[in-house]
């Protein structure tokens, strides 16, 4: 399955790998901002909600 | 037909990404997957770049979008300029980091390419030079929105660097054309069919580039409803700290 790269080997793979590391590394830490971001909006709204009501 | 204006109402903003994003996102990856895996197990070898050739598939895409991310963020930060719309300074933002990514791809690809095909992992080209002081760009808005507490005088601070960078986003490009020297060689694409790769490298290349658009987008939206969502809250953190 896996083509024959030849003396370039060590450059292609190591190409692909850096490269695909910072993409998922941006795709994650997106996410996780993304999620966190949501969670802290919600707390602080509920607060002001709740300190509104009470 | 709604105007493009509705979209700077940031909760109409939220609401029309949420729907797009995991559309956006699944064709981005199946792009992505095709042309990678295309592009990595079922092309030949270049008669003169032997197999990396294959990183084609990662940098031209990554160059493209280094600049494009820039030019995004420039017309992002025009309309903050001109309608003071909160939305487009936060897009521009958001922008930034993934533009910075997808720089740092272009120039480790084109070391990595560079060492066994021009003999060296870096040239004071202009294209190259150029490039590297695209991402000092980005470094510096990045941290230019960091340093500033008020949101709108960051917005206006980065708007004005990023019409200084766009001098560099253009120059990337264009450098090869402008000086005619230099290591890097013309545009791997073209609407001249003749100075384009051939096309068993050309049609793999195209769903690359397909896919770190679709990417780009879905990241952009993503992080922009991050940056929104933050905004807010500061706004709210700052009200309860008045009373």
């Amino acid at each position: 399955m896996m083509p024959e790269l030849g003396k370039y080997a060590g450059a292609v793979l190591s190409a692909y790998g850096v490269s695909l590391f910072l993409i998922v590394g941006l795709v994650a830490v997106s996410i996780l901002r993304a999620r966190a971001a949501k969670r802290l909006l919600n707390d602080v709204e509920a607060r002001r909600k709740g300190g509104n009501h009470g | 037909m709604a105007s493009i204006w509705e979209y700077a109402n940031p909760k109409k903003f939220i609401d029309t990404t949420d729907r797009l994003l995991p559309f956006i996102a699944v064709a981005a990856v199946a792009a992505l997957v095709v042309g990678l895996v295309w592009g990595f197990f079922f092309t030949p070898e270049d008669y003169r770049q032997g197999s990396t050739v294959k990183i084609i598939y990662l940098h031209v895409p990554a160059a493209l979008m280094a600049i494009n991310a820039w030019l995004m963020m420039l017309v992002a930060s025009l309309v903050w300029i001109v309608r003071r719309h909160h939305v487009s300074a936060l897009a521009a933002r958001a922008a930034a980091p993934v533009g910075a990514v997808m720089t740092v791809i272009a120039l480790v690809t084109g070391a990595i390419w560079g060492q066994p095909m021009w003999g060296t992992w870096w040239e004071w080209d202009p294209r190259l030079t150029s490039f590297l002081v695209l991402f000092l760009f980005y470094l510096g808005y990045m941290a230019l929105w960091s340093a500033i507490e008020n949101d709108d005088t960051a917005a206006d601070l980065t708007s004005v660097l990023c019409l200084v960078g766009s001098v560099f986003a253009v120059l990337s490009r264009y450098a090869v054309n402008f000086w005619n020297q230099g290591l890097h060689q013309g545009a791997s694409l073209s609407l001249d069919k003749e100075e384009n790769v051939a096309d068993v490298f050309y049609h793999p290349l195209l769903v690359c580039i397909a896919g770190f658009i679709l990417l780009f987008v879905a990241l952009v939206f993503l992080r922009t409803q991050t940056e929104i969502r933050a905004r807010r809250t500061r706004a709210l953190l700052a009200r309860e700290r008045l009373g």
